[in-house]
């Protein structure tokens, strides 16, 4: 008795032929939503990149007009991360290995809760008591460290200053990098962590051991996250920043860099024409530069996953 | 023989309330400090916090070793970097609820800011603004975001379009909310004209904004269905879409629902392409399809930035309003929290 003999392919149902298909339309439709942006952007950013001085705020070109917005964003964003960073990781060492088991659910939530709060929010708060908080610590710094280029002075009285920017960003990117991170620390393996500790290892040890190194690229990916987040952030940085665009490395002064996402937002409701076209295409220079800060992230990630295996 | 046994087996430790003696004698320590000098309480928890992270080390590195003593100094800047990091919570909530409280008032919640001069008005309009066009973005963003992730963890795989899509929605992730709205009023000008204002544009540029962070949350909600269940309803001969609806789905169900309140939670308060699309005004606005609307991070943003004369009345308004935000992205977390919990799969344990 010979067994059955099943000839050819096997039977498409109708079924199962829709739903794949729309589930496959949904993907390409995000693919075409991405190309959408940088398409519309380009057209209507063009006409700015041979616009006349008067619609560049006086400047020669399309380049000088947005390079200096460019350095406010990449030295906002770099403060930012600088602050962001060591904290993050503590925070998400004691979420996933300090805290009693009990605690770390309700402490994770906590931290997410930063998160949640809108960035408008921010901006009011950084507006209204951060900054207000922070003037005594920029006299102080002006006084004893105005050798330092970076606190020359004269230190800003409203305290709205590109390092308070700075630091109200670093606030909302640390439980992006939190978030990723701990979930991180959380999987690594526990064989590891405990045939570390059995070794004798105290627990510092154990996490620069066997945490550490198995968490390298997500906290580099982590940490590209949340310079995206920085290099885009709108709102607080134009509540916060008493801007007025030019290129400094005074952190504490009254003239500061502006961003390109806060310039946009400030001056885009008044702006008519050709300026309007100009602001467009501030953003996609920020939406490539913000696409390239992504893109090398996933690269290191995605090489490091290679070594991994 | 005798060298072997005067190897101690154990080193000596400290005692377990090392750290709470080393605390107290911090604090104490400061305290003298900051009233000789006369600082504040900020200046008595800074030094407090210094003296205990070279105290404790230091007794450990001579009491234990330098290993232990270099694992308390960690354990303390983890803690210490903990505390820093509630520190502007803690302020920011407090300040919103002292500042905000006041303006609360039933008027305030149910009065628009028409022909309001000074005094009074509310933020009715901004509140249904805020509403409508985030529940259009949720109706756009949703069913994009969820089939997308269907399609990625159930029949993409590894091919190209799945690897690319996983790709591309990653960096959508960290899209500016700023472009987006640019993105938005690029793309209605080219129909509308320039000046365009349109509460559905609002609703398009947070869709941009929400549909990743739906993707990659039910894509990892997606990927924990234990491959057992599907490979057990294949056996039974159902089919792979029905699979999908009736076990993968349900099974993810309460990590999707969470996934995607959080997206909610998250897009209900950007501020800056509503700015941009949507607008601003002073009247009630419930179409999305006509002149501009409301919404709440944008009233925010005017009221205190351009309050009107005197100044008093549109900051007080723009705190209040700020602590509405915040109690509905608050609900909307404990919601996500809440269903996740209600909703997720019995598993035995």
């Amino acid at each position: 008795m010979s067994a059955p003999v099943m000839a050819g392919k096997p039977k498409q149902r109708r079924g199962d032929l829709v739903f794949s298909g729309a589930a496959k339309t949904a993907g390409l439709l995000i693919l075409v939503a991405l190309a959408g942006v940088a398409i519309f952007l380009t057209i209507e950013g063009a006409p700015a990149f041979n616009a006349p001085p008067s619609a560049l705020g006086g400047k020669a070109n399309f380049l000088a007009y947005v390079w200096p917005f460019v350095f406010g964003t990449l030295l906002a964003a770099f403060i930012a991360l600088v602050i962001a960073t060591p904290l993050a990781l503590g925070v998400a060492l004691v979420i996933s290995h300090y805290a009693p088991r009990r605690l770390s659910k309700s402490l994770g939530y906590v931290i997410d809760l930063l998160a949640a709060v809108p960035s408008v929010v921010y901006g009011l708060w950084g507006i209204g008591f951060l900054g207000l908080e922070l003037v005594p610590v920029y006299e102080w710094l002006e006084q004893h460290a105005g050798w330092i280029p970076f606190f020359a002075g004269p230190a800003s009285s409203t305290g709205r200053t590109i390092l308070t920017a700075g630091i109200v960003l670093a606030i909302m990117v640390l439980p992006i990098i939190t978030a990723i991170t701990r979930e991180i620390f959380a999987q690594t393996p526990t064989l590891q962590q405990e045939a570390a500790l059995a070794l004798g290892a105290t627990r510092w040890e154990m996490i620069r051991l066997a945490v550490l190194p198995y968490s390298r690229s997500g906290i580099v990916s982590a940490v590209m996250l949340g310079l995206g987040r920085a290099l885009g952030e709108t709102m607080a940085v134009a509540m916060v920043l008493s801007a007025s665009g030019v290129v400094t490395f005074n952190l504490i002064g009254t003239v500061n860099p502006s961003t390109i996402a806060a310039n946009t937002v400030l001056q885009f409701p008044e702006s008519t024409g050709l300026k309007v076209n100009a602001l467009i295409a501030s953003g996609l220079v920020l939406f490539v530069i913000t696409f390239a800060v992504n893109f090398a992230a996933r690269a290191i990630v995605a090489r490091s996953e290679k070594g991994l295996k | 023989m005798s060298a072997v046994a005067h190897i101690p087996l154990t080193h000596p430790r400290l005692p377990r309330w090392a750290p709470w003696l080393v605390t107290a004698v911090a604090g104490a320590a400061s305290a003298l400090l900051a009233m000789s000098i006369g600082w504040g309480v900020t200046g008595w928890a800074v030094a407090a916090v210094l003296i205990y992270t070279v105290a404790l080390p230091a007794w450990s590195r001579v009491v234990e070793n330098r290993r232990a003593a270099k694992d308390r100094l960690l354990t303390t800047l983890v803690w210490v970097a903990f505390a820093i990091a509630l520190i502007p919570l803690v302020s920011l909530i407090w300040k919103v609820v002292e500042e905000g409280a006041p303006a609360l008032s039933a008027e305030f919640m149910t009065y628009s800011m028409r022909n309001v001069v000074g005094e009074g008005g509310g933020i009715y309009h901004a509140i249904m603004g805020t509403l409508v066009i985030t529940a259009a973005a949720a109706v756009i963003s949703i069913p994009i975001g969820v089939m997308t992730a269907i399609y990625l963890v159930e029949y993409g795989g590894r091919s190209k379009t799945a690897r690319t899509i996983t790709f591309l929605v990653d960096v959508m992730t960290g899209i500016p909310s700023i472009v987006a709205g640019l993105f938005a009023y690029a793309l209605f000008v080219l129909f509308f004209g320039e000046g365009i204002r349109l509460g559905i544009g609002g609703a398009v540029a947070l869709s941009l904004l929400m549909v990743p962070v739906v993707v990659r949350s039910c894509e990892e909600m997606l990927k924990l269905v234990p491959h057992d269940l599907r490979e057990a309803s294949y056996a039974l001969g159902v089919p792979k879409w029905r699979t999908i609806i009736k076990v993968v789905l349900p099974t993810s169900l309460a990590g999707i629902i969470t996934g995607i309140t959080l997206a909610l939670s998250r897009v209900i308060g950007e501020t800056a392409p509503l700015l941009i699309i949507a607008g601003s005004t002073d009247s009630l606005n419930l179409n999305l399809f006509n002149e501009r609307m409301q919404t709440l991070p944008v009233f925010i943003y005017y009221s205190y930035t351009q309050p009107g004369v005197p100044p008093s009345f549109g900051q007080e308004r723009a705190w209040g309003a700020a602590l509405v935000l915040i109690l509905i992205v608050m609900t909307l977390n404990l919601l996500a929290r809440a269903i996740g919990r209600y909703f997720a799969p019995k598993t035995g344990r």
